[in-house]
């Protein structure tokens, strides 16, 4: 009885509650809605596709957690999705034979080692110049899309390479590929900060990070090392954004996955203030932007009232998550309890 | 003998290190990057350009006075960009259905300004971290946009035309639209406000240190709000400059407006912890900013992309100063 009553207590109640619940709702709009079909060996489905879709948000949103869990935030994210979309893009288009295994993975390093220099750069100004991590990624986040459009030459570039859709379209062991890169990621990320004392210390720079650095952590290579991961799990949404529309176009590509991307952290029980971070919640939180969108097209909100659905969502778990709320009902309930007991 | 020396050395430092060092330097950019435009190109240094940085940046002026307020207090509004777009759709809408110009502006400013209560409501008495409020009321906004409308709705109505067309003569070759005037009403309103009332002085020491301000016994959690009530109000009043501007409404328009805004405050030499800035520092920030649009439009073979880098370049080294600065005063 107790465990019940403890049940809303816990971090993850409120982000499953409502992942649940908008599940639910398309089921009940749409009876197939739970069905997952093999189709020549892949497979298909509504739950599938919400995977695929909700990929490149959950990465982005992986390398934020880490980023938020040592008190930073990453607003440069969308510029960097769009950067190595656009390089990706250019290199394969520039090249003679753009179908070939070699061009694309040639164009996928180069995209995957720029965005390195990008995150270092992040790392650069946050951990060595001490500057306010939500202004030192400003500047990317503005410069950021000036210098994609000056690598797309601001044009959209649309090539046609079988081997470079594969990333955003294509299927690996009956799964979408953008699935298992984007678990393959989750996986690597959940095993090294878990199984490692790397978590634990990226925590400890988010709590304090001169007491942290006094007691030997050493805080300027892990808020380093963040920045680097955030940009990198970025770049690689930006290559599965770009693969899947077989085009780079600076302007628009993950504009504003950075706002999608905090808030699934901020969703899945991350505080902001850093210290604390949970990538469960966050795949959780990505999954809950994403069923969102989907739950528009199923229930059949019409198209112009999306977004005051998808803010009205956002704002009702962001106020019950609200540390006043969460006050406020953990004291009637203490209250009810001593009611009973007199 | 060494006190001597160290307070006179103190003195020399002073001058940089002074309240207004960078709003100075800030100043001094803006003239040398207009000595640079008038050196390059002819006709850039002639009043008319002038008057039209401030012609074409009355909004945005307007905008980066409300963000001024908010950015002082420590606090940061996300939503202003989209406040404008649904400001020229709710204008457009009723100037469409024969409302008269009054009615219209005061349904605006009423609507950003509740909206503004709201987010600092969220703000102080749910404690969600101002930069999550801001961005969902951004979401918010942008959808009741798409909710009135999809399409672009163009305004007929011939105050607002007026409005648009007429040029008011300063001096000969000097011509300004009303929209300049209504800007420069502001950016006066809120200078007075801050540095002379004690409203300014509360957002001042709200920025310093909240809970110091709490304990000094100042009215914090209504400050608190009423920042965020004066960004709603100052988003209202930029989003009818704009509809005066591009006579029309438009759901998608103004996209990424609050990030001009929030560069021309830190550009401006506020910073963005809180309490240390200038009202007067934003407008030379949205200057600045204008004058390398400017520059940009007068090069011809250079695009539009160059201002974003440029903008960009100039943040990092606005940070970097405050850093330097900040740094020295400890």
């Amino acid at each position: 009885m107790k465990r019940i009553t403890d049940l809303p207590k816990a971090r993850l109640f409120w982000p499953v509650v409502t992942l649940v619940a908008l599940l639910l709702l398309n089921a009940a709009v749409a009876p197939g809605f739970f069905s997952i079909r093999v189709q020549n060996g892949h497979l298909f489905g509504s739950l599938i596709d919400i995977l695929r879709n909700g990929a490149p948000t959950l990465l982005v949103a992986l390398g934020m957690t880490l980023v938020i869990a040592t008190r930073g935030i990453d607003l440069s994210v969308g510029a960097v999705v769009a950067i190595s979309g656009a390089l990706a893009c250019t290199i394969i288009a520039d090249s003679p034979d753009p179908g070939s295994l070699g061009t694309v993975l040639a164009a996928v390093a180069v995209a995957l080692v720029f965005s390195l220099v990008l995150g270092a750069w992040n790392g650069l100004l946050v951990a060595v110049f001490g500057i306010q991590p939500i202004i030192a990624t400003l500047i990317l986040m503005t410069a950021g899309r000036g210098i994609a459009m000056l690598i797309t030459e601001g044009q959209i570039i649309t090539i046609t390479s079988a081997p470079f859709k594969v990333i955003g379209a294509g299927h690996w062991f009956g799964l979408p590929a953008s699935i298992v890169i984007a678990g393959v990621m989750f996986a690597i990320a959940a095993l090294l900060t878990r199984k490692t004392a790397l978590g634990l210390l990226i925590e400890s720079v988010g709590i304090n990070p001169v007491a942290s650095r006094l007691a030997g952590v050493r805080s300027r290579g892990i808020i380093w090392v963040v920045y680097v991961f955030s940009a990198l799990c970025a770049a690689i949404a930006g290559l599965m954004i770009a693969s899947n529309v077989t085009a780079a176009d600076a302007n628009s590509a993950g504009l504003y996955i950075e706002m999608d991307a905090i808030l699934a952290v901020v969703i899945g029980g991350t505080s902001l203030a850093g210290g604390r971070y949970s990538l469960t919640g966050t795949l959780i939180g990505a999954f809950i932007i994403q069923t969102l969108t989907t739950t528009v097209y199923t229930v059949g909100i019409a198209p112009s009232v999306t977004l005051v659905f998808k803010a009205l969502v956002v704002i009702a778990v962001c106020l019950l998550q609200s540390p006043v709320l969460q006050e406020k009902m953990r004291y009637r309930r203490s209250t009810t309890k001593a009611g009973a007991l007199a | 003998m060494t006190t001597i020396v160290s307070t006179s050395a103190r003195r020399g430092r002073d001058l940089l290190g002074s309240r207004f060092a960078p709003v100075l330097v800030t100043l001094v950019l803006l003239i040398v990057v207009f000595a640079v435009g008038s050196s390059r190109y002819r006709g850039f240094a002639s009043g008319q350009v002038i008057a039209n940085l401030f012609v074409d940046n009355a909004f945005l002026i307007v905008l980066a006075v409300g963000m001024t307020f908010v950015i002082l207090t420590g606090g940061i509004d996300l939503s202003v960009g989209s406040v404008v777009a649904l400001s020229t759709m709710i204008a457009a809408t009723l100037a469409r259905d024969g409302w008269p110009p009054a009615a219209v502006i005061l349904v605006v400013l009423v609507t950003t300004s509740t909206l503004g209560l709201l987010v600092g409501i969220v703000i102080h008495y749910f404690q969600i971290q101002p930069f999550i409020a801001t961005l969902a009321a951004m979401f918010l906004a942008r959808g009741l946009c798409y909710v009135i409308s999809l399409n672009s709705i163009s305004i007929t109505d011939p105050w607002f035309t007026s409005m648009a067309q007429t040029r008011i003569p300063i001096f000969p070759g000097f011509t300004i639209s009303p929209s300049v005037i209504v800007a420069a009403v502001v950016v006066i309103v809120a200078f007075v406000v801050l540095h002379y009332s004690r409203l300014g002085r509360t957002v001042y020491a709200i920025g310093g240190g909240e809970h110091s301000a709490m304990l000094m016994g100042l009215p914090v959690p209504r400050t608190k709000v009423l920042v965020y009530v004066i960004s709603g109000f100052c988003s209202g009043v930029a989003g009818v400059l704009f509809t005066f501007y591009t006579l029309s409404g438009y759901s998608l328009t103004a996209v990424g407006m609050e990030l001009d805004a929030i560069a021309a405050v830190v550009i401006g030499g506020t910073l963005l912890t809180g309490g240390y800035g200038f009202v007067l520092g934003s407008v030379l920030g949205v200057l600045l900013l204008g004058v390398i649009q400017t520059i940009i439009s007068f090069e011809g073979n250079l695009s539009s992309w160059w201002t974003k880098i440029v903008v960009g370049s100039l943040l990092l080294v606005f940070i970097v100063l405050q850093r330097l600065l900040t740094a020295r005063r400890r």
